[in-house]
């Protein structure tokens, strides 16, 4: 928005940054991570961490499509986090 | 204009606040020793830092459109977090990861001693 106080604009830029940063620093995680429920895990905070990456940028932007892409990304994380988890344990998805 | 300033002000500190839980569950998921503690840090502490952000979303866009997708984005990130740590935890169990060497299943300890004491019995 043009009219937004130049704080907020920096807050969401900083926000952005610890965000993207934090979810670069979940990679070490996924490669090192000795079992694989550790990778299931960073990978699952990857997702959180981008859900609160996608709000961040629809508030730059100020555009309410991106929060819609981030409830979709969050569904996506869930299913995917229970799928895998399913995966590791029984060897099959659907029976 | 005032209104305006201090709506920017909230949605600045709820966004600070959401930036410090998700370093702290990052920062949990990288130093904890063990995949049930790194779940602690995770499912608590990056949730809330998510859901924060969401609530960022909600006082700058307004109760209506994309506010309202904020709010059900964290009432569904609250329903779908511990959904999904427990079943990692559990997956983590069967597959055979330990805890930390001081740390039991109470239910297994009780078991134990039961044992032992049927065992002085005979």
């Amino acid at each position: 928005m043009a009219s937004d106080p130049a704080f907020l604009e920096w807050a969401i830029f900083g926000g952005l940054v610890v965000a993207s940063g934090v979810t670069f620093l979940c990679a070490y995680r996924v490669i090192r991570g000795p079992t694989t429920p550790d990778r299931v895990v960073a990978l699952d905070t990857i997702g959180t961490n981008v859900v609160a990456i996608a709000v961040l940028f629809a508030l730059q932007t100020d555009r309410g499509l991106f929060v819609d892409v981030s409830l979709v990304l969050a569904i996506i994380g869930f299913i995917s986090t229970l799928a895998v988890a399913r995966f590791v344990t029984e060897g099959d998805i659907i029976e | 204009m005032t209104a305006n300033v201090l709506q920017a002000a909230v949605v600045t500190a709820l966004i600070c606040v959401g930036s410090f839980f998700l370093a702290v569950g990052t920062l949990g998921l990288l130093r904890l020793p063990n995949v049930y503690n790194r779940l602690h840090a995770t499912s608590k502490a990056a949730t809330l830092g998510a859901a924060s952000i969401f609530l960022a979303g909600f006082v700058h866009f307004g109760g209506e459109g994309a506010g309202l997708v904020s709010l059900v984005g964290i009432v569904f990130l609250f329903l779908t977090a511990p959904t999904g740590a427990h079943m990692i935890s559990r997956s983590a169990r069967r597959m055979g990861v330990d805890f930390l060497p001081d740390v039991y299943w109470p239910r297994v300890l009780e078991a134990e001693s039961e044992r032992e004491t049927e065992t002085e019995g005979e």
